[in-house]
This record gives C-alpha cells, sequence and structure tokens, in this order.
C-alpha cells in the first residue's frame, strides 16, 4: 500500500518541481518563525525573573544575618544612627493596623458580598452599583486614600495621628477585594444547594449561614487574606494617618503608630550602616510575611477546596 | 419572609452603602479641598511647570482666596513624569507580560509552567517600598555606571538617549514600574489564554497551522479583551504608584527631563513627600494644590479604567468567532 501511494504523490508532483522547493522553504520559515517568539519567551522569563531572585536573594541574605532578639524586641530610636536598635515598635504598630482594620474590613466586606450574591436580584440595579463602585474604589490610587483619611479621620473627626485613623483608611483599601471575593465565591455555590435547603423547610439566614457561607469559606477566606498580604505592603495610606512613633502602640486615638513599610521607606534612605540595617530586616520580614500568606493562600485553601 | 431573613437583608444592603460611602467621602473631599487652588491657579496648573510655594511671601487674597504673594503652582513635571514613565512602563512591561504568558501557556511544560507562575505571582505580592529599596540599592547603581554610560555611547546620534548619566530617572523608575506590572499583565493573559476552547486550537492544528500560526490567529485574537483589560489594569497601577517611583525616580522639581536619564517626579510621589511640609503655608493654598494633583490623579485613573470598560463592552470578543468563520 505504503510506495505505491509515495509514487502517486511523486507523479502529480512531478510537473512542478520548483513549486515543492518552495512549499518546503515557507515550511521551514513558517516553524521558524514560532522558534522565535518561543525565544523570546523564554527570554522575557529570564529577563523578569532575574530580578525577582535577586530581590528575594538580597533581602533573604540581609535578614538572615541581621536578624536578632535585640532587633526584634527593641524599638527604633530617632534616624541618626547610633540607637538605631530595633523594629519592634513597627512589627507591633503593623501589627495592630492591621488588625483593626481587618475588623473593619472583613464584616463589612463579607455583609456586602452576602448581599451581592444571596439578596441582590439579577437586574437589581443597587447591586450593579455597588460593584461598580467597588471596582472603581479599587481602582483608587493609596496615596489619594492616604489623603481622604489623613483630612477626614486624623483632622474633621479630630483623632490625630493614630491608629483608628490609619486602620480605617486601610480598611478601605481592603474592603473592595473582600467584597469582590465573598460575592464570587456565594455565586459559585451551585442553586442545588439552596433549592435543597428551601425544600427541607430552611429559612434563608440558616441556607445563608449554614450551607453557603460554609461552601464558600475557602474562598472568602483566601480573599481575606489576600487584602491583608496587600495591606501589610502599603506605605501610602499610612504616611499621615498613622504617622510614626519610636514607641510602642500604647493608645488608638491621638497617637502615632510605627510600622514596618515607614523603616523601609525612610531608613534605605539615610546616611547610616545602622539605619540601612534596620531597613534590610524590616524589607526582609514584609517579604517573610508575604510570601508565607500567598503560600497559605494559594496552596492551603486549595487543598479546602477540593474537599 | 421570616423576620430574621428581612433583619438579615437590611443588615447587609447597609454594609454594602460603605463601598458608596467610601468613596463619595473620597471625592467630597477632594473636591472641597482643591477649590480654593481651582480657582487661584485655574488652567496654569496644568500647563505651568514650576512649583513654588513661595513660603516667605505676603498673605494676599486672590479672588477672595487666600494666597501667597508669588506662589505659582504648575503641575506640569509631574503630570509628564506620571505620563511618561508609566508610558515606559507599559513598553517594557506588557511585550515581557505577553512574552511570559506565552511561556506559561504554549512553550513550558506543565511543571516549569507552575514553578514560573508560582515566582510571577510572588511578584505580585511583594510590597511596592521593596520595590523601590531594591532599585534604590542595586538596580540604580547599575544604571549609573553601566546601562546609561553604555547607551548614551551607544546612541549618541538620538537626543534623549544621549544625555548625562544621573541613576535616579526617568529611566530607572520605568523599568520598576515595569517590574510591578509585569505579574498583572502576565497572570490574567495567562489565564485568558488558557480559556480558549480547545476545538478552536485543534481545529487549527488540524488544518496544519504552526504553534506561531495558532497563537496568533486563535489565541491571541481570542485572549484579546482580557490581554487588553490586563494592560490598562496594569497601567492603572503605574500611575497611582507612589513608594517605588518616589525612592528611584531624583524627585525633580521645577525642571523637565532633557533625557531619558534625567530625574523625574510623578504626581502620586510628590503628594507622598509634601503634605507635612505644606502646613507650613499658612494661607492653605500649598495643601489645596496637593489635594488639587490627587484630583487630577483621580481622574486620569478613572479615565482609564472608564476606557477599559468601553473597550471591553464595544465587544473585541466577537473576533475570535469571525476569525473562524472565515
Amino acid at each position: 500500500m505504503m510506495p505505491e501511494e509515495t509514487e502517486t504523490v511523486q507523479q502529480t508532483r512531478a510537473p512542478f518541481p520548483w513549486r515543492d522547493k518552495r512549499i518546503a522553504r515557507n515550511n521551514r520559515i513558517r516553524k521558524l518563525k514560532w522558534r522565535i517568539i518561543a525565544f523570546l519567551a523564554v527570554l522575557s522569563v529570564i529577563v523578569v525573573l532575574y530580578p525577582l531572585l535577586d530581590m528575594l536573594y538580597l533581602f533573604a541574605y540581609k535578614g538572615l544575618t541581621l536578624i536578632s532578639l535585640a532587633r526584634l524586641t527593641q524599638t527604633t530610636t530617632g534616624g541618626t544612627g547610633v540607637g538605631n536598635a530595633g523594629l519592634a515598635n513597627a512589627i507591633a504598630g503593623s501589627a495592630l493596623i492591621i488588625g483593626m482594620s481587618s475588623l473593619f474590613a472583613v464584616p463589612l466586606g463579607v455583609l456586602s458580598g452576602i448581599y451581592l450574591a444571596e439578596f441582590a436580584g439579577e437586574r437589581d440595579r443597587y447591586a450593579g452599583m455597588v460593584r461598580f463602585v467597588s471596582d472603581v474604589l479599587a481602582g483608587v490610587p493609596s496615596i489619594i486614600l492616604g489623603y481622604a483619611g489623613f483630612f477626614v479621620f486624623v483632622l474633621y473627626f479630630g483623632w490625630g495621628f493614630s491608629a483608628v485613623a490609619a486602620s480605617l483608611t486601610l480598611a478601605i483599601l481592603m474592603l473592595p477585594y473582600i467584597l469582590r471575593t465573598t460575592d464570587v465565591a456565594l455565586r459559585k455555590v451551585p442553586d442545588s444547594i439552596r433549592e435543597g435547603a428551601y425544600a427541607l423547610g430552611s429559612s434563608k439566614t440558616d441556607m445563608i449561614n449554614r450551607l453557603n457561607l460554609r461552601i464558600a469559606l475557602p474562598g472568602i477566606v483566601t480573599g481575606i487574606l489576600l487584602s491583608i498580604s496587600i495591606s501589610v505592603g502599603e506605605t501610602a495610606p499610612l504616611l499621615y494617618t498613622a504617622s510614626f512613633s519610636n514607641y510602642l502602640p500604647s493608645a488608638l486615638f491621638h497617637s502615632p503608630v510605627g510600622y514596618l513599610t515607614y523603616v523601609v521607606w525612610t531608613y534605605s534612605q539615610l546616611p547610616f550602616a545602622q539605619a540601612n540595617d534596620l531597613a534590610y530586616l524590616a524589607a526582609f520580614l514584609l517579604m517573610l510575611i508575604v510570601v508565607l500568606i500567598n503560600l497559605v493562600a494559594r496552596v492551603g485553601m486549595r487543598r479546602f477546596m477540593k474537599i | 419572609m421570616r423576620h430574621a431573613d428581612r433583619a438579615y437583608r437590611y443588615v447587609t444592603t447597609v454594609a454594602s452603602g460603605s463601598a458608596l460611602l467610601f468613596l463619595l467621602m473620597i471625592v467630597i473631599v477632594l473636591a472641597v479641598k482643591s477649590y480654593p487652588s481651582i480657582v487661584v491657579n485655574g488652567l496654569k496648573f496644568f500647563t505651568g511647570i514650576t512649583w513654588n510655594p513661595s513660603l516667605n511671601g505676603e498673605l494676599i487674597r486672590v479672588n477672595g482666596v487666600p494666597t501667597l504673594q508669588g506662589a505659582t503652582y504648575g503641575a506640569g513635571v509631574f503630570l509628564f513624569g506620571t505620563l511618561v514613565s508609566s508610558a515606559i512602563a507599559m513598553l517594557l512591561g506588557v511585550p515581557a507580560g505577553i512574552g511570559i504568558a506565552l511561556f506559561l501557556t504554549q512553550v513550558a511544560p506543565q511543571r516549569v509552567s507552575r514553578m514560573v507562575s508560582f515566582l510571577v505571582e510572588l511578584l505580585a505580592g511583594i510590597p511596592s517600598v521593596v520595590y523601590g529599596f531594591w532599585g534604590l540599592v542595586v538596580l540604580l547603581p547599575l544604571l549609573l555606571q553601566v546601562i546609561e554610560p553604555a547607551m548614551a555611547s551607544l546612541f549618541f546620534w538620538v537626543p534623549g538617549l544621549n544625555g548625562q548619566p544621573y541613576g535616579a530617572g526617568l529611566l530607572g523608575s520605568g523599568i520598576i514600574l515595569s517590574l510591578m506590572i509585569v505579574p498583572i499583565v502576565a497572570s490574567i493573559s495567562r489565564d485568558v489564554m488558557l480559556q480558549t476552547p480547545l476545538e478552536l486550537i485543534e481545529g487549527g492544528a488540524a488544518l496544519g497551522l504552526t504553534k506561531w500560526e495558532i497563537t496568533r490567529k486563535i489565541i491571541l485574537p481570542y485572549a484579546k479583551t482580557g490581554v487588553i483589560g490586563a494592560v490598562i489594569l496594569g497601567l492603572g497601577r503605574a500611575l497611582g504608584e507612589v513608594m517605588a517611583v518616589a525612592l528611584v525616580s531624583g524627585s525633580a522639581l521645577n525642571a523637565l527631563p532633557n533625557s531619558l536619564y534625567s530625574p523625574i517626579n510623578t504626581i502620586a510621589a510628590f503628594m507622598a513627600e509634601s503634605l507635612d511640609s505644606a502646613f507650613t503655608d499658612p494661607s492653605g493654598m500649598y495643601v489645596s494644590a496637593l489635594f488639587e494633583l490627587g484630583l487630577l490623579l483621580l481622574v486620569i485613573t478613572l479615565a482609564v479604567n472608564f476606557i477599559a470598560r468601553l473597550l471591553i463592552k464595544q465587544g473585541f470578543v466577537s473576533k475570535a468567532e469571525t476569525v473562524i468563520k472565515v
């Protein structure tokens, strides 16, 4: 069979041998094009990953050589080099601000998401507006949030530079992420579950709290964790709401708070080696926190979702 | 509906108003606080390049609004720096992001793809101030000592590329910003490329298309909407970025860059650096001008978002279908 077939093919092509050559050359060029694109794709991966790996290496190396109990338990003492002892105030302040802003943003975001996914109808105009506004809010540059928070919370409400002003401002940044992920996660819950709940005589409240929220929980928690990891790394909204303090946080109102990103931002620019060391250590801690949260969110939650 | 359900509905409705309330608060604050600056500075605010609060000037009134004698507020330098550094970031970051997405979906075996995906997502999570710090201690010395002199001597005949190497400036800001938008572009592009229906790809392969032709004629048209959305999202992030740029921009004031290496400043970075010193102005005009900068930045970023929505609504989506039909 086979030899015969090739023979007939050769016969039909015989009158135009140059055409065969042209097609073969054309095919080589067509394949070469993909080779070039694939090479460029690999190149772009290398070009982008090199700085990332360099960054990870630099801060991991510096951080691991600099980390010590003293640097974690003593506080910063101003920017003059000699007494830049440790990051305790910044670590405590960051934890306080993130904790409080989660306290504001998580209930608001999750409740809003529940409204959007469970109570609003398909063509609910108000719900459409909330979704739109939350998208807009997610696109507002963080320094603008900082300015608004400064004017409203620090000056107008008269709370001064404080943990409350800072965490409310950060909560505005976190809200759209939590709202969106809750909305999406709840809408992924199949309707058959809702129908089953109703058929068993459940109230809507029970259905949402006992079934839908539980099923959607991994998605919601992932959204919350990611929004926390974003706000851990924020500086701009805090500059004029938390200001900075060299002391451990002592009060919620009228008391500036230190935080890690501020240490990186200012101490990296100071001409003192000891200040720079603290900046390196703070950057290392920030990266560590962010990487850990991302790992837990992506790997841990994926496992939960399968069950 | 039972009482508990009604209460639940009521509570969640009120909670979902918080997003509206916050946005309203931001817009009102910016409008109210920038009003004096809008009245006094007018259109010169957008065209002028001199930012001089003239803090020793006498307190006078212009159109009934207090300001200082001789104060001029021109946002031109910051506007230019914002737009051009973002443009450079897009120029470098968008091809790299799409290239990575192609690598992840078309080139790499699944194991490698998963690892690189994770690293790229890690890049997205790194705090911007850490990017800035790395830029300050690694990128800027490299630019100043190696890259910029090399480029300047190689392109000695191109205006704008043959300037004095400076380190902190336009090029450095563009590179840092491009690193920050790559993960956005790459991960969203990857997701939409993966959604291309398999029968279209198989159909293309059955017709004897090469991998590049399948990518070019089937996957890219199908993914176009999503990729554009990703690019615009990245642009939004680049325009509003503060800390990374503030550390590597060189903080220019009152001078436009005369080459790719000159110091610049952006609206967001300048806002972050200046609010505390603005309170030394007794007339409040400095603070008001900063809030007007914020309003300008908000308008630009929102316009970018609206354009993205319009583009997506106009329906590039049908493009893939037409390709197949023809």
